[in-house]
């Protein structure tokens, strides 16, 4: 069986090709894909642009637990999660889920679960640049 | 021992690398005591993690200067 799992963190942009190409396979009916773009706007407040940090060896690390669990708990056949560090402007990819199932619901529950876990485990940093400052998202109580 | 800072933990430290030198810090629980010490600001962050050869610690793991640790404030990825 071919390695189903493909994790990137990367400073250039990212390829939704790239993503769907890993995950498409003949056994699966099914792929969903979740793309996070950088945002104008955060609690009313304009944004320009976003800064990831990222502790990269660790957050793919924690990315890879997050792609395998997707293979037991959801029967994903591939996951691919890629993720920016770096500048990065507005509208461009923050983040990308691809996940191929045998059929469609899987697809869809997998892809919202490794998102939702990866907002809580994967150590990347968002600093967000507004017109008149940046500060560090969740940083404060 | 070296301690990699990340975010707001950078910002606060003003490194990317903290090298502390003390025989006082035996545990993780340590390192959190002699941080809250040495920079106060961390009562500011709304809470952080520790990371011990790049997995999350708890607070009574054994660490030492062969370990690669880390403070992890809240992640805020995707």
């Amino acid at each position: 069986m071919d390695n189903p799992i493909d994790i990137l963190v990367s400073p250039t942009p990212l390829s939704l090709d790239r993503c769907y190409d890993f995950v498409v396979n003949e056994g699966c009916g099914g792929i969903c894909l979740f793309v996070g773009t950088v945002r104008d706007h955060n609690k009313g407040e304009d944004v320009t642009h976003l800064e990831f940090e990222a502790y990269n060896e660790m957050a793919v690390k924690e990315m890879h637990k997050i792609a395998a669990e997707c293979c037991t708990k959801f029967s994903a056949k591939k996951v691919a999660i890629h993720h920016r560090s770096g500048h990065v402007s507005l509208t461009e990819k923050a983040v990308i889920i691809a996940i191929s199932t045998v059929h469609r619901k899987n697809a869809f529950l997998a892809c919202e679960y490794a998102i939702d876990r990866l907002k809580e485990t994967v150590p990347i940093w968002k600093k967000e640049f507004l017109q008149n400052g940046s500060y560090w998202v969740n940083a404060r109580p | 021992m070296k301690i990699r800072c990340f975010g707001i933990a950078k910002d606060i430290t003003t490194t990317e690398a903290l090298v502390i030198d003390s025989d006082a810090i035996l545990t993780v629980s340590d390192l959190r005591k002699w941080l809250a010490h040495n920079y106060p600001a961390f009562a500011n962050v709304k809470s952080f993690m520790v990371a011990v050869n790049q997995e999350y610690a708890d607070d009574t793991l054994l660490i030492s200067d062969q370990d690669e640790i880390a403070i992890i404030p809240p992640v805020a990825g995707g």
